[in-house]
């Protein structure tokens, strides 16, 4: 089986409306490269289930968003998202906004195909009284309220990886793997970046199988592309590209997302828009965030 | 034998003070977000609770903290486990945690904001980050807050604009909850420190830094605090601590999170 496929090619499998999860965490490892796809599609009308970043924002500025299921949209060093915010302050989004955790029962959910997790997360906050259609129940094993949080199912799940042979292994060496397996598991159609396709070979030793987190039945299709997490990081390869996220976040406040779009991404490849933000060499020199 | 320090810093005072907030907490992970929260629990973890555990922030927990600051990726990080995103709401919904944020709002409840301000949920007026892991945390265990600055606009009169972390309200009480279910500790402002002790789960005025009066906490309070206990004063940092604090963050970062940096003692 070969799973390898263009960029185009994997986002040709969303349709408008369909749910799509986005893995990465805020400036972390997010698949931006098919992102940056979507940018360019005329897809329209998708509900987001992320822990947001950057590929929120810009999918709300383009239009491509009817609905966002989060906890936070935040590039971390520039706490508020600059578009995420203009679409939330001119109510051109709906939302479910949950906790972080809630976000992964909802994952786990959909992945184990049950309906609901029960969970005391939520609990006497405005998550349950602002989403009308999350459910606090009783329990048949004790007299307390429960919010039963239901299953995240996804469409499509969109994650960037370290690593990956034609068959879909994929494999992810950074520090954190985020949530990344469970929007993979949740999803009916997984599509993976990677920085780099390998031979299966590549996985024979425990040392580089262990970092495997999710078996290749559950990606759909693997698509080439290096640095395509840029301009949010990849460790340990390269760290988030703090000056672009800054021309990123000024852009609001002055000619606004549609000539960023099209200086970097409109009308361009990703060779193109690699160029555009200086070069791969230059991507893969960004510095590892210290905290 | 400690000796307290004759010259210090508002920062330093209220790194003190918060880290105070994890003693006798025993073996539970100390979250400080922030530069400030962050020191204070690296202090506690160096003096009045070393079981205290902590990550880098990011995927590792540490058997040492990080310095906040001048430190260099190649020199490495004390690590004793892998404790990547995931794995920290098996720790949170454990409860072996303490967690010392700064909300945008607090109210008379103990509930807090970081979401948005004003507007409705569809339309908020500000969006902010989102609730984040407010409620979960709230629920699952202890939290402290950090307030850099005393005003009405974090003390906010009512209640918080979006409520993202359960407190002592009794309307909003889950079937089956208590009080005791619910787990604010400790309050350190620029101005004092404060717990969620008074008369039914009341603010309370614990202690005023140095040269503050209660009617500064008053008057900067959008609502009631108890303040009919005995006050003292916050404890003035000792040289020990100072030390402590400066090899955590040796370039002096956290004299950059108060505007003007002021002395702490502002009598």
């Amino acid at each position: 089986m070969n799973k390898i496929v263009s960029a185009e090619q994997a986002i040709a499998q969303i349709s408008d409306g369909m749910t799509v999860g986005i893995g990465g965490w805020g400036p972390r490892r997010k698949p931006m490269a098919l992102i940056r796809e979507i940018l360019r599609s005329d897809l329209k009308d998708l509900t987001i289930v992320a822990y947001g970043g950057a590929d929120v924002g810009m999918l709300c500025a383009a239009g491509k968003v009817k609905k966002v299921i989060f906890a936070f949209v935040s590039l971390d060093f520039i706490p508020l998202e600059p578009y995420f915010r203009e679409a939330r302050q001119n109510a051109s989004i709906e939302v479910m906004e949950i906790d972080e955790g809630m976000l992964l029962l909802g994952l786990r959910a959909a992945a184990w195909k049950i309906p609901f997790i029960p969970t005391s997360v939520g609990l006497g906050t405005d998550v349950i009284k602002n989403n009308s259609d999350l459910a606090v129940i009783s329990s048949p094993y004790d007299e307390k309220d429960w919010v039963a949080m239901p299953a995240l199912k996804l469409d499509v799940a969109l994650v960037h990886v370290d690593k990956a042979d034609s068959r879909g292994v994929c494999q992810i060496k950074g520090p954190d793997l985020y949530m990344d397996d469970w929007f993979a598991r949740a999803a009916a159609v997984t599509i993976a970046s990677s920085e780099d396709i390998v031979e299966s070979d590549y996985f024979s030793s425990s040392d580089e199988a262990r970092y495997v987190h999710w078996e290749r039945s559950e990606t759909t299709a693997v698509v080439h592309l290096p640095c395509g997490a840029h301009p949010t990081s990849c460790a340990p390869l390269y760290g988030f590209d703090v000056a672009h996220f800054k021309t990123y976040n000024a852009s609001v406040k002055e000619a606004g997302f549609g000539p960023y779009c099209d200086t970097y991404i409109a009308g361009k490849d990703e060779q193109e828009y690699q160029q555009a933000v200086g070069g791969l060499d230059k991507i893969k020199s960004i510095p590892l965030p210290i905290y | 034998m400690t000796t307290t320090a004759t010259e210090y810093r508002l920062c330093e005072l209220m790194i003190c003070a918060a880290a105070e907030s994890f003693a006798g907490n025993g073996e539970v992970l100390a979250t400080g977000i922030g530069v400030i929260p962050r020191l204070a629990a690296s202090l506690a973890m160096k003096t009045c609770n070393t079981d205290l555990m902590m990550t880098d922030s990011e995927a590792w927990m540490l058997s040492e903290p990080n310095p906040v600051s001048g430190r260099n990726l190649n020199e490495g990080q004390k690590q004793e486990s892998w404790m990547g995103f995931s794995r920290i709401f098996n720790n949170v919904w454990g409860g072996k945690r303490h967690a010392l944020v700064g909300p945008s709002q607090i109210d008379q409840f103990g509930q807090t904001n970081i979401s948005a301000l004003g507007g409705t949920y569809r339309q908020p007026k500000v969006q902010m980050l989102g609730v984040r892991g407010f409620p979960g945390n709230s629920i699952s265990h202890a939290n402290s807050f950090y307030v850099p600055a005393h005003s009405k606009r974090v003390f906010v009169e009512g209640e918080c604009d979006v409520v993202c972390s359960i407190g002592y309200n009794a309307e909003r009480l889950p079937r089956g909850y208590s009080f005791d279910d619910i787990d604010i500790r400790r309050v350190v402002t620029d101005l004092c420190v404060m717990d969620w002790c008074g008369p039914n789960h009341q603010l309370r005025l614990v202690s005023l830094h140095p040269g503050i009066t209660v009617q500064q906490v008053t008057d900067n309070t959008g609502f009631e605090v108890h303040t009919g206990n005995e006050l003292t004063t916050t404890a003035a940092p000792t040289i020990e601590q100072l030390a402590i604090i400066t090899a955590l963050d040796p370039v002096g970062i956290r004299h950059k999170q108060l505007s003007d940096n002021p002395m702490g003692d502002r009598r």
